[in-house]
């Protein structure tokens, strides 16, 4: 790494050019892309260093930050932790509106605004719109608009609101999915579509939803559908050509799981040939769901990409006896082959939609006396994992919320302990289940700060009643089969923000909100977290006691990933997408009547008072002190 | 005579192969061949022509209501549109309609499909259970009679009974709820 790094800096700045036209001399083809090749390679070696500080975060107080932000995570490591330290606990009381940018579109706006350049880009959910907004101009007026015209039928077979998660830039392009399950790469510069790659099939329930993660020349891309019977998978696109490269199933063969001589699980559960058939019934496994819609981390010393699969499906798990493996799972790949090399199940069987795709933070943490390579994952069922990175063995497993249908997770066998009482059954109503099937918290993606060594979770409060249907399926329409009823948990808030110590395996502090805490959050070197909240307040807490330090009420709620940036004038922002929506927010985002406690998947329960709270209307908000 | 032959040949070559039409299953077979024009919308070009009224053969039929609730969810209608309330589709228990409120303009929906999400059914459910299933979703915004509309659910309640919900007057939605401009 550090060779490469040496060799960008000394060459390009001082001349470019000149380099670029030796090149040219030597190769015609090379000399058409010289003022592109440049900035990619130095935005390349960034991308490298941030990751490794990242990785590297647990013990590194703040390392000197690029103030761009041109990954989903910010950092290979995901910890959307930024080095910035101009706005600070002391003048975060002080922030005031810098612009604003209306993006048009009315659905739940969750994606992450990316940041390269002095540009920002933002993706709004359908029809998924990419806007480039010039940072160098004042009121950062518009670049350019890329419009890819998905099709309309696509918002059909999308399970819970028409979001997108955001885009990703590697080498010139951005890099984003389209709700029709396509793949597109942009120019960065001039907007210009380089490639689109179909990568699903709406006809069978595939959407995309996910931000990608662009890892060693390969762009990696998962489907969405656990609702409508799809059969998951992770892609691995060719950056340059949109070209597919590997494609590894979540069921299925082990040839189809690219399960092969590198694969060591570390629980015996997870041992043993085609596990991916012989773990459901029959042909269950080719519509089983175990859909790739969350977060990608990667760590580029172990050379290994994480990322989880999502619910089984149907939800009634009565149809679909065994361990259903491997949806609500995660696997350690190796990015150039897809290889698997090792995989953890968090649910087996997965009773309640506890889908396992949130966001693995990767940390190099002192446990028992030694520094160990984990990956840490606040898990929809209700515990945070901390696993050993290397082996996928689980060091610790505690609950950071209310739980009434597992004990405790079994560290000898990796396994949840199970409350038989509150398995959904057909045709049988069970009561009291917690945390209800957007679990302890879903898709929106915690922070940590290797400052505070804590992590800033938004999740949010929700048990349920459920019954178990009939189940048919009925290609390109829902495969669930379960009428939900959902509703708060102890307490009767609906939402929390738990700042929570991965070592010493506690809560150190909780803020408590009246609706789900569906926004991601972002912490910075100034000790500031910031997050939204489904009312529309954009708040900013100190990182260390969780105390208020400043709020702005936007035009809709907050559902959006906030992140952090130096401005070409050498200010820090804070962006963040106001734009309620989601499946927490589909009640209004899609117009639905409170009436039926079932609608939205039983969500709709829990928020009946969300209309009165907030309307929908996509909108940029950018922060900065006066 | 030869004349009254010759007349009464040609009235029998003209009407005589012509049965009376019987509809054996009393509805109409598709919508092109037994329905006034399908409208969406109010405007009609040239003299305003008023449609004859509904060919739909279950809108006071409780039974064939209560079987259109069954086919409702078995078919995973109520994957999208839940119990009424809407969820990946709009809901159906309130006065919104995007594409008609009419028995016929269901029957489109549910047959062609619509753009911006409704898959089409055509060719895979059998006409008689469609107009069921019409006529349930008509129950479901109360519009239709209170003793036809169903009064009980098998499962789990989560919402008032079709019986008991208010009718909602239809209005025609402005725009598709889901449909951004591309």
């Amino acid at each position: 790494m550090t060779p490469n790094f040496l060799k960008v800096y000394a060459v390009t700045p001082p001349c470019g050019w000149c380099t670029s036209l030796l090149v040219g001399a030597l190769a015609l083809v090379l000399a058409c892309s010289p003022p592109d090749r440049r900035s990619s390679e130095v935005a390349e070696d960034r991308t490298a260093s941030l990751a490794a500080q990242g990785v590297a975060a647990a013990g590194a107080a703040a390392v000197a930050d690029d103030g761009q932000w041109i990954m989903p995570a910010r950092n290979f490591a995901s910890t959307r932790y930024s080095g910035l330290s101009q706005i600070t606990t002391a003048n975060a009381g002080q922030l005031q509106l810098a612009w604003t940018f209306s993006t048009g579109v009315t659905r739940g706006h969750e994606a992450a605004p990316l940041v390269v350049d002095g540009t920002m880009y933002v993706v709004t959910p359908f029809p998924n719109f990419l806007y480039a907004l010039d940072l160098t101009q004042p009121g950062a007026p518009l670049k350019w608009t890329y419009k890819p015209s998905p099709k309309l039928a696509a918002q059909g077979v999308a399970c819970c609101d028409l979001v997108n998660r955001g885009a990703a830039y590697h080498d010139g392009k951005i890099y984003y999915n389209t709700l029709d399950a396509h793949t597109v790469a942009v120019d960065a510069k001039t907007g210009k579509e380089v490639w689109k790659t179909r990568v699903g099939d709406i006809n069978v329930g595939e959407t995309v939803t996910m931000a990608p993660l662009v890892v060693k020349g390969k762009v990696l891309v998962g489907n969405s559908g656990g609702e409508f019977g799809v059969r998951g998978w992770l892609t691995a696109l060719d950056a340059e050509s949109g070209k597919l490269a590997w494609r590894a199933y979540t069921t299925g063969p082990d040839k189809d799981v690219l399960i092969g001589p590198r694969f060591k699980p570390f629980y015996a559960q997870d041992q043993g040939k085609d596990l991916g058939v012989k773990t459901w019934p029959g042909d269950a496994w080719k519509i089983g769901g175990g859909g790739v819609w969350g977060w990608i981390s990667y760590d580029p010393e172990l050379d290994l990409i994480y990322y989880g699969t999502a619910n089984p499906g149907p939800w009634n798990p009565d149809v679909r006896p065994g361990d259903n493996k491997f949806t609500a799972a995660m696997f350690a790949r190796d990015p150039d082959t897809g290889e698997a090399v090792w995989t953890y199940q968090w649910s087996p069987h997965d009773l309640f939609d506890h889908d396992g795709v949130n966001e693995l933070i990767l940390l190099d943490l002192p446990i028992k006396g030694q520094t160990r390579k984990v990956l840490v994952r606040p898990e929809r069922n209700g515990y945070i994992y901390v696993l050993d990175r290397a082996t996928g063995e689980v060091l610790s497993a505690d609950p950071y919320g209310y739980i009434t249908t597992t004990t405790g997770i079994d560290l000898k066998t990796g396994r949840p302990i199970e409350v038989p009482d509150k398995a959904p059954q057909t045709g049988k109503v069970v009561r009291g289940i917690c945390p209800a099937a957007p679990g302890t918290k879903d898709w929106q993606p915690a922070s940590y700060s290797p400052r505070t060594g804590l992590l800033y979770i938004p999740h949010q409060n929700l048990c349920q009643d459920v019954q178990g249907t009939e189940a048919n399926y009925i290609a390109g329409t829902p495969y669930v089969a379960a009428i939900v009823k959902m509703y708060a948990g102890p307490g009767g808030h609906r939402g929390e923000v738990t700042a929570w110590d991965p070592v010493a395996r506690k809560a150190v502090w909780k803020i408590k909100e009246k609706f789900p805490v569906w926004s991601g959050t972002v912490v910075t070197a100034g000790d500031v977290v910031f997050y939204g909240t489904m009312e529309g307040w954009f708040k900013a807490l100190d990182a260390r006691s969780g105390k208020e330090l400043w709020r702005f009420k936007t035009g809709s709620g907050i559902i959006g990933q906030p992140v952090v940036y130096r401005g070409p004038d050498g200010k820090e922002y804070v962006a963040v997408l106001s734009g309620v929506g989601g499946w927490a927010g589909a009640v209004v985002a899609g117009g639905l009547d409170v009436r039926d406690s079932s609608a939205a998947l039983g969500f709709v329960n829990a928020m009946k008072d969300l209309p009165q709270a907030t309307t929908k209307g996509g909108m940029l908000y950018v922060f900065s002190l006066p | 005579m030869r004349t009254s032959v010759l007349i009464l040949t040609v009235l029998v070559s003209l009407f005589g192969c012509e049965r009376e039409e019987r509809n054996l299953q009393g509805i109409p077979q598709s919508v092109a061949s037994g329905m006034p024009p399908v409208r969406q919308t109010e405007l009609q070009a040239g003299p305003t022509v008023r449609d004859a009224g509904t060919y739909s053969p279950y809108e006071g039929n409780a039974y064939a209501v209560s079987q259109g609730k069954t086919l409702y969810n078995q078919f995973n209608c109520s994957g999208c549109h839940f119990q009424g309330g809407g969820g990946i589709g709009p809901p159906l228990m309130d006065s919104e309609w995007i594409y008609g409120s009419d028995p016929e303009n269901i029957f489109e929906t549910i047959v062609e499909g619509r753009p911006n999400g409704m898959p089409s059914f055509g060719g895979k459910i059998v006409n008689d259970q469609i107009w069921q299933l019409v006529a349930y979703v008509r129950s479901m915004s109360g519009l239709l009679r209170k003793d036809v509309a169903p009064g009980r659910s098998d499962d789990m309640q989560v919402r008032p009974q079709e019986q008991a919900t208010q009718k909602a007057r239809p209005v025609q939605s402005a725009v598709p709820p889901s449909a951004e401009r591309q």
